[in-house]
């Protein structure tokens, strides 16, 4: 994928931006993905030029963390929660139900590209489990028929 | 006159719809023309009966909930704004049983107070510890937090007093505090409570942990899943500098200290104290071989102090109401109180504060009211994904570091997951290595290969494949994981495992004497 000239502009302001901050890369990196939707390989470059890394400790340091993405996902991300809590209130169906209702595995996008399928081990929302996360919307308790909803809401928007 | 409501702005409660109840309640009053006034305050931490919406009354503020929209016209109906009788009225909430039978110290405002409302966070003994702190000694603040016993409420339990006092004696120009707020473990939310509905109090307290060990600079690592948090923390943190209580001369002193909010990035081994340093100075999260201590060598090698939320929440109320008043809560070693969260297959989840020494079975089924579903309790999981499996014969075990981990399970960050009889015990074996594999940061071998091996093992066992000899195999798989990994990671997955080989043999499709270590 290449990237736009706008978005290559992108980039380099936040490299900018974090020049002197000390521990630079982890809000580098938020920046950069809350900005374009991930973090392209293609940024690998300029950063490592920019703070003196190697372009494989910029590779290794995004690839380490979960939260990084090196592709554009859908327009909207479905986390499901995986953990224990959520699993004892029978998360496993709400997995099952989202993966057949989208015909997606995890790390994938609907065809339409209103849905990328994430899951996620613990949201804090224990008490409310099972739990699940649409952009930075927690929901609890969820059932089937308020994953319908969901769903729906993000095909439409 | 206006009618004061409160609707809580907890991220559980708004995953429950009170954000959508606040918009309900606020159109329907202007519909009805009645002067009602809004508050967002915190969560009490009943979630089963969130979200709850309380009134003032003369009485005291009078509770309903769970409340949904489509209740809304009945309370208005009922005229809820006066205290009046609802089917979802609760009562007095402050005569809740449940917040009742509570020692609420580090939660003392926690659901009462509006959290960015630093008027209402004075007005409760709000920065008391911090005023009482800057007019002692460095060594007596940090004597008075060893006097109380307070121990690292992350899950190590290391004492609170003996981490100060390393840092301070420590020489150097610069010094740390760094706030592990990384709460990854399934079925906590202790931390996220106290963040998002009494972040002032996370601030007092590391603000008097730099002036105890002197350090001027304070980072909070928070997760990336906490995005509620952040913004309030962020605003938390604004509204204190405006007010002098961060920057330059707190209060008039000579004392200075600067705090921000670093945002993790969904890497649960980032918990791991050193890990967490490596991450916040910008690299993988690979865990540091100690010694060094960080108390000594800490982030950017320099005397770091780095406790939990909760350790440094609880200092402002050590500092202002004495370390004895502390430690008459608790019992043996473990003094003080601790935040538990009652989460998975219960009727009755939330947040409760009590002294150490409470039995696993009075927090289940008084305070939890037994499953969810109604059938019977098989195991609880205490201490997040690398804590023990309990079977029922061990609900009586009291909440204390020690008697714990004489039954070789962990007290952690107090969250207790309860499982019914559905639950397959080799399912959530195989679950622990798993999590471990995906999580693990790679540096060491027997957390990065051991896990995958495990899982591996325990399909063997379920397969039928030489059973014997594959669960010696997945004993001794455990004790290289507990005897050669490095940090927690590997070196405690092997509880929940061998706790659900040990208790529940069956589900692995092996008899009771086979397993007998």
């Amino acid at each position: 994928m290449t990237l736009s000239t706008s978005q290559l502009e992108k980039i380099q302001v936040h490299i900018g931006e974090y020049l002197n901050v000390p521990g630079a890369l982890l809000p580098l990196m938020h920046a950069i993905q809350d900005d374009l939707g991930f973090v392209p390989e293609e940024s690998y470059k300029p950063i490592s030029k920019a703070y003196n890394l190697s372009v494989a400790e910029i590779h290794g340091f995004v690839t380490f963390y979960h939260h990084f993405r090196t592709h554009l996902p859908g327009k909207n991300i479905l986390q499901i929660c995986r953990a224990e809590s959520c699993q004892a209130m029978g998360s496993e169906n709400i997995e099952n139900y989202c993966q057949e209702k989208l015909g997606i595995d995890y790390h994938q996008t609907t065809k339409d590209n209103s849905i990328t399928l994430e899951p996620v081990y613990c949201l804090g929302n224990c008490a409310c489990s099972p739990a699940i996360m649409i952009n930075e919307d927690v929901v609890g308790r969820v059932t089937p028929e308020k994953i319908d909803q969901i769903i729906k809401e993000a095909r439409e928007s | 006159m206006s009618y004061k409501i409160f609707i809580p702005r907890d991220s559980s409660s708004i995953s429950l719809g009170a954000d959508k109840v606040y918009q309900e309640i606020s159109n329907e009053s202007k519909k009805r023309n009645i002067d009602i006034n809004i508050i967002r305050n915190g969560s009490r931490g009943l979630f089963w009966l969130e979200p709850m919406i309380e009134v003032e009354t003369s009485k005291g503020r009078v509770a309903y909930g769970p409340v949904t929209i489509s209740d809304i016209t009945s309370l208005f109906d009922n005229e809820f704004f006066l205290g009046n009788k609802h089917p979802l009225c609760l009562g007095v909430t402050e005569d809740i049983k449940w917040l009742k039978n509570q020692e609420r110290l580090t939660y003392a405002r926690v659901g009462i107070t509006n959290p960015v409302s630093i008027d209402d966070y004075e007005g409760l003994d709000g920065f008391k510890g911090l005023k009482n702190s800057l007019k002692l000694s460095q060594e007596n603040i940090v004597k008075e937090i060893a006097d109380s016993g307070l121990r690292g409420r992350g899950g190590a339990a290391f004492p609170t007093g003996i981490k100060w006092k390393t840092v301070l004696d420590a020489p150097s120009e610069k010094k740390y505090i760094v706030c592990n707020a990384d709460e990854g473990d399934s079925g906590t939310f202790s931390d996220r409570m106290i963040m998002e509905n009494d972040p002032f109090v996370l601030i007092e307290g590391m603000i008097i942990a730099g002036l105890a060990v002197g350090a001027d600079q304070g980072y909070i690592y928070l997760r990336s899943e906490y995005p509620h948090a952040l913004e309030i923390l962020n605003e938390a943190i604004d509204i204190a500098l405006k007010k002098g209580y961060l920057g330059k001369n707190i209060l008039g002193s000579d004392f200075s200290f600067n705090l921000e909010v670093t945002r993790a990035a969904g890497a649960y081994i980032c918990g791991e104290e050193t890990s967490l340093l490596e991450s916040l100075e910008g690299k993988r999260g690979m865990v540091r071989y100690k010694p060094p201590l960080p108390a000594i060598e800490g982030l950017y090698g320099k005397p770091t102090v780095v406790n939990n939320v909760i350790s440094l929440a609880t200092v402002p109320i050590i500092m202002d109401k004495g370390a004895s008043f502390y430690a008459n809560f608790g019992m043996g070693r473990s003094k003080g109180t601790l935040p538990i969260q009652l989460a998975g297959n219960l009727k009755q989840t939330g947040l409760i504060e009590k002294a150490f020494g409470i039995s696993l079975r009075e927090l289940l089924y008084d305070f939890g009211g037994g499953s969810a579903t109604g059938k019977p309790i098989k195991a609880v999981q205490v201490g997040g994904p690398l804590g023990a499996f309990l079977p029922e014969e061990q609900f009586d075990t009291p909440l204390d570091y020690e008697k714990f981990s004489e039954i070789k399970a962990v007290v952690g960050h107090g969250g207790i997951v309860a499982f019914d009889d559905t639950v397959d015990m080799s399912k959530m074996a195989r679950y622990s290595f798993e999590f471990c594999a995906i999580e693990s940061c790679g540096k060491c071998t027997p957390c990065r290969i051991g896990s995958t091996r495990g899982m591996e093992v325990i399909d063997k066992i379920k397969g039928g494949i030489e059973q014997e000899k594959n669960v010696s195999l997945l004993r001794d798989l455990g004790d290289t994981m507990v005897n050669g990994s490095l940090c927690a990671m590997g070196g405690m997955t092997p509880f929940p495992v061998i706790s659900a080989l040990n208790f529940f043999p069956e589900d692995f499709g092996l008899e009771k004497t086979e397993t007998s270590a």
